[in-house]
């Protein structure tokens, strides 16, 4: 028998022979979790109420009388779990076999295929044979509302579903209709899930290919698409995302779990605003004004044509970012202002109503729609213009200052803008009637196509990996920026992220606690400082 | 009107009045002794009665048989929140109907088995689940229930003792599930009817989230005659461990089907025999369910055993609710169960994935066999199915769903066989 702890607040227990300590309340599940045992599961997911009524993670406790539903069951001192004895992959394979009668078994139709909760268990654990020679039930489809569609034939009735718009959206618009082998799932009224900020997540959570996003329909197969680990660009929540992709285009959002930012969900709003990672019309090379035409350059042309420009004379500098910017830009571009003497620089950003998650109501969409107008504010960008993220460029747009224009693309400044500045370098993404005007137009990449960090609203510093390669030449702006640096001072250009991310502390003292390995998985809340006024409202 | 079949050998306490209308009534209840345990409970108080009614060995009759005296011991003192008991008036159990006799014949037993039970568990709140196809019931217990807030024994201050209890009379939708306690609840509350995992226990978290009991109709009618005669009175009758007298619902092939209340123990073939008259003239008897279509069967050669607890559970099968169904020769097995295994499938509330789809499975495999399609592998399949679906669920409906398919394929192989060989004969020939 396992010793008992001195103090009743932890549990110590065997699971399939690997002693194990948790905190008293433990779920079994979680406690095999701990050992890295995978106890199969269906009903149970981390973030929602579990019912037990799968019974696919039925386990054996030695003394017990019956098999446990590891999902619910706690852990007890001295308890010996055998999560894989005879009887309870007997009773596992029997769930599995139930679940299956009426399986359509359209795998190679369904969008879940690959990523599939009933492929994986039945490939692990599951009867090599059906027994069922009845003709199967059939169901249909059904399309619920908003980007959801409901399989019927899929379903394994875990409730997940029902239970996340229940507990965690608080909003019941999914129920289950009928009872027995009759039931399904069904929405409420016609709106069905239409207008539910948070319905996307009813996808997540299914663990079978019964709900699925009409935007991803058929799209592409689970197994070719790649995963990078990311941070949404959309509001300033900084929600954690997989950004998958397919043939170097993004094909879905997905939240990756973070318990301090998102719990497992992420808005609607974020998941399905993707397309402009796609855009086509990219500025693929670096182009510099000759004879008042913009021509193509190489890189090293462009850097050198830019430093010499900037190198003569003394200019006051201007500057204009896009909150959807790295911290890493940011600060590079503050670090060539100061450098150049200082000056003033404004972002602007959309802003929309804010929307709290009942169930985890620190997930808010936030009222800013970009993820980074709290690293603007801590590189000393001023917010400038209106609640549509328009306006507030006129100091700016007849001044004989040298310009920078980085990522936003000014759609709105007027066709004059910039005529009069002293030198005009646009860094971004596709050009405007006003950043044609530029000087020098250097191709960015977006937040997708490189490594980097946001800072959300509550200063939390969080890291993206790439997902996509950049068109062309384009290169990160912290790069971009770092060669003009070296070019115009005595300093080094960064070679990579960790220097971009350590130059940093050279306008803000804060980031010198920080380097880029070291950012918690969770993302590190910036240390020490004053409140930001109004940043919690972003 | 007389109640149809009565015996000399039966031994009437809670059926004594069943066929006397005037019992129904407040002044025809009193008059026959009505009403007089609840003048002696409320003085007795909470810890008097539960220990009275231990002493009686008293066991749960819609059943599982759990000591009701023991089980009322499980609730905490009083929490400064309400505490409830439900009073299981569903009675869903095929082959099952005696709470509706107990409630149509004496509304006012059933009322005074409520108050009593409500005082020694210390609640003010008494829910009665009907059954929701109980209508004539339901009128009968309602105007009971009138006429005792009227009388002053249900409400506010009973019978001048300062005790306030309220009954609420519930009507539910015909579901068998909600017969399963905490299936119950969720219905009373207003939610699907699904049974909840356990723990936590009704005694800790029952109906609206608070300390719950739960007793079935004709467990609480006998505890007024406890409460007058004593615990020691009420052991005269049935066997050590399963005393006092039950109602038998009989059922299906017996020359005089009806409710029979008899001491615990009683011999069940004599039983069948002699009380019910056994099989129509000339046909003899081939199966019996003992305790309503939840308990797997019994083959004629298994009867000569006591209709108790004990006795029954070491038959292989439960007494369950007293709900004997009596099958003779002309019967179909195979279409038997396989009647009661659609019953199962079209009631599982269908929360667990073995009795949601098991119950389904099974029908269909016994639909075709019926049908002249079956083959023996079918056979082990049913077995393993059930095997499957017992014991692996939330509540025991899985169970039940399990017991008649089991039981009727191991005693009854040769009828199963015999539909299959002769659809293979049919087959051959065609
Ligand atoms: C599927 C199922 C159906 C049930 N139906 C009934 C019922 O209709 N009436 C009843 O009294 N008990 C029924 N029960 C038993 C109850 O859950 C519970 O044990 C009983 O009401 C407790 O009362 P007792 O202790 O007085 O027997 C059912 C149990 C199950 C599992
Ligand atoms: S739709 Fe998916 S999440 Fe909902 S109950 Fe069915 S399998 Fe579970
Ligand atoms: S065993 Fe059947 S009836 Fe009971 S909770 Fe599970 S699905 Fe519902
Ligand atoms: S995961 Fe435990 S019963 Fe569903």
């Amino acid at each position: 028998m396992a010793p008992h702890n001195a103090q009743n607040d932890t549990v110590t227990c065997t699971i399939d022979g690997l002693e194990v300590t948790v905190p008293a309340g433990t779920r079994l599940i979680e406690a095999a979790a701990r050992v890295g045992i995978e106890v199969p599961h269906y009903c149970y997911h981390p973030g929602l109420s579990a019912p037990a009524q799968c019974r696919m993670c039925l386990v054996e406790m030695e003394g017990a009388p019956k098999l446990l539903p590891a999902c619910t069951a706690q852990a007890g001192d001295g308890n010996v779990i055998h999560t894989h004895s005879e009887k309870s992959l007997k009773a596992r394979e029997g769930v599995l076999e139930f679940l299956l009668l009426n399986h359509p078994l359209d795998c190679p139709v369904c969008d879940q295929s690959g990523e599939c909760g009933l492929q994986d268990y039945v490939a692990e654990e599951g009867r090599k044979m059906g027994r069922f020679v009845e003709p199967k039930r059939i169901l249909g489809r059904d399309d619920f509302g908003g980007d959801v569609l409901y399989y019927g034939d899929r379903c394994i009735m875990c409730t997940r579903c029902v239970r996340f718009m229940r507990e965690v959206a608080q909003d019941e618009r999914l129920t289950v209709v009928q009872r027995g082998h009759r039931a399904v799932i069904d929405t409420f009224f016609d709106e069905g899930l239409e207008g539910s900020l948070w319905a996307g997540n009813v996808v997540d959570v299914c663990p079978v290919g019964s709900l699925v996003s009409k935007d991803f329909l058929h799209k592409a197969r689970a197994w070719d698409l790649d995963r990078s680990p990311s941070v949404c660009p959309n509001c300033s929540q900084g929600c954690n995302i997989s950004i998958q992709t397919f043939n170097n285009q993004v094909t879905r959002l997905k939240p990756r779990p973070n318990m301090e930012v998102n719990s497992h969900w992420m808005c609607d709003y974020g998941r399905h605003n993707y397309q402009w990672m796609n855009r086509g019309n990219r500025i693929e090379a670096p182009m510099v004004r000759r004879d008042g035409k913009l021509v193509a350059v190489s890189w090293s042309e462009a850097m050198r044509t830019l430093a010499d420009t900037l190198g003569k004379g003394s200019h006051a500098v201007r500057a204009v970012v896009s909150p959807f910017l790295s911290n890493e830009d940011m600060g590079a571009l503050r670090r060539v202002m100061e450098t150049m003497g200082g000056g003033d620089g404004v972002y602007r950003v959309e802003t929309g109503e804010e929307a709290e998650l009942p169930g985890f109501p620190t997930l808010k969409l936030r009222r800013d729609r970009a993820a980074n107008g709290v690293g603007a504010e801590l590189f000393g960008y001023r917010r400038a213009g209106g609640d549509d993220g328009t306006g507030g460029l006129d100091d700016l747009a007849g001044h004989d200052d040298v310009l920078f224009v980085a990522g936003d693309e000014i759609q709105d400044a007027p066709t004059t803008f910039g005529e009069k500045a002293a030198v005009f370098v646009y860094l971004g993404h596709a050009l405007s009637d006003a950043t044609r005007n530029a000087d020098v137009v250097l191709p960015a990449t977006s937040f997708a196509e490189m490594e980097g960090t946001f800072t959300n609203y509550e200063r939390r510093i969080q890291r993206f990996l790439p997902a996509l390669q950049g068109p062309g030449m384009s290169r990160p702006i912290w790069q971009i920026l770092g060669v003009l640096l070296a070019g115009i001072s005595e300093k080094a250009a960064p070679a990579t992220i960790d220097d971009a991310f350590d130059a940093l502390a050279e306008v803000r003292d804060d980031f010198g606690a920080l380097s880029f390995r070291t950012i918690a998985p969770r993302g590190t809340v910036l240390p020490g400082f004053p409140a930001l006024s109004e940043a919690a409202g972003r | 009107m007389a109640y149809p079949f009565v015996h000399p050998d039966e031994t009437r306490v809670l059926s004594k009045h069943f066929g006397e209308p005037e019992a129904r009534t407040l002044a025809g209840w009193e008059a026959r002794g009505g009403y007089q345990a609840l003048r002696k409970a409320v003085e007795m108080g909470p810890a008097e009665i539960v220990s009275e009614v231990k002493d009686s060995g008293l066991r749960g009759r819609g059943g599982a048989g759990f000591p009701t005296g023991v089980k009322w011991s499980f609730m905490p003192q009083a929490s400064g929140k309400p505490h409830y008991l439900l009073c299981n008036a569903d009675e869903s159990e095929p082959g099952t109907f005696k709470d509706r006799e107990l409630i149509r014949w004496t509304p006012h037993q059933l009322i005074e088995g409520c108050l009593i039970g409500a005082r020694a568990i210390n609640v003010q709140h008494v829910y009665i689940y009907n059954r929701g196809e109980f209508f004539e019931t339901t009128q009968i217990l309602a105007r009971a229930i009138e006429e005792a807030y009227e009388a002053g024994y249900i409400g506010k201050d009973i019978l001048g003792s300062g005790v306030d209890i309220d009954i609420t009379l519930h009507m539910g939708a015909g579901a068998y599930i909600c017969g399963e306690e905490t299936g119950l609840m969720n219905s009373l509350e207003g939610r699907r009817g699904e049974p909840r995992l356990k723990p936590p226990f009704p005694a800790a978290v029952g109906a609206f989230g608070r300390p719950t009991t739960i007793n079935n109709v004709e467990t609480l009618c006998a505890v007024p005659h406890i409460v007058t005669h004593g615990g020691e009175w009420y052991r005269q009758w049935g066997t050590e461990k399963s005393p006092g007298t039950k109602l038998f619902c009989v059922s299906g092939h017996v020359r005089k089907p009806g409710n029979y209340e008899v001491p615990l123990g009683f011999n069940f073939r004599e039983f069948i025999y002699e009380m019910c008259g056994g099989p129509p003239e000339g046909r003899a008897l081939k199966a019996v369910i003992p305790g309503g279509s939840s308990v797997p069967i019994l083959r004629p050669e298994e009867i000569d055993i006591g209709m108790d607890y004990e006795a029954m559970a070491a038959a292989g099968t439960m007494l369950g609710c007293g709900s004997v169904i009596v099958m003779d020769e002309t019967t179909d097995i195979v279409k038997q169960v396989r009647r009661m295994s659609d019953f199962y499938t079209h009631e599982s509330c269908g929360q667990c994935t073995p009795c949601r789809e098991g119950t389904a499975w099974a029908s269909r495999i016994l639909k075709r066999i019926e049908d002249g399609w079956g083959s023996e592998e079918d056979l082990d399949t049913l077995l393993e199915l059930s095997e499957n679906m017992a014991g692996k669920t939330i509540c025991t409906f899985s169970d039940a769903a399990a017991a008649p398919i089991v039981s009727s394929v191991q005693k009854f192989r040769d009828d199963y066989l015999a539909l299959i060989r002769r659809g293979e004969n049919l087959a051959a020939s065609a």
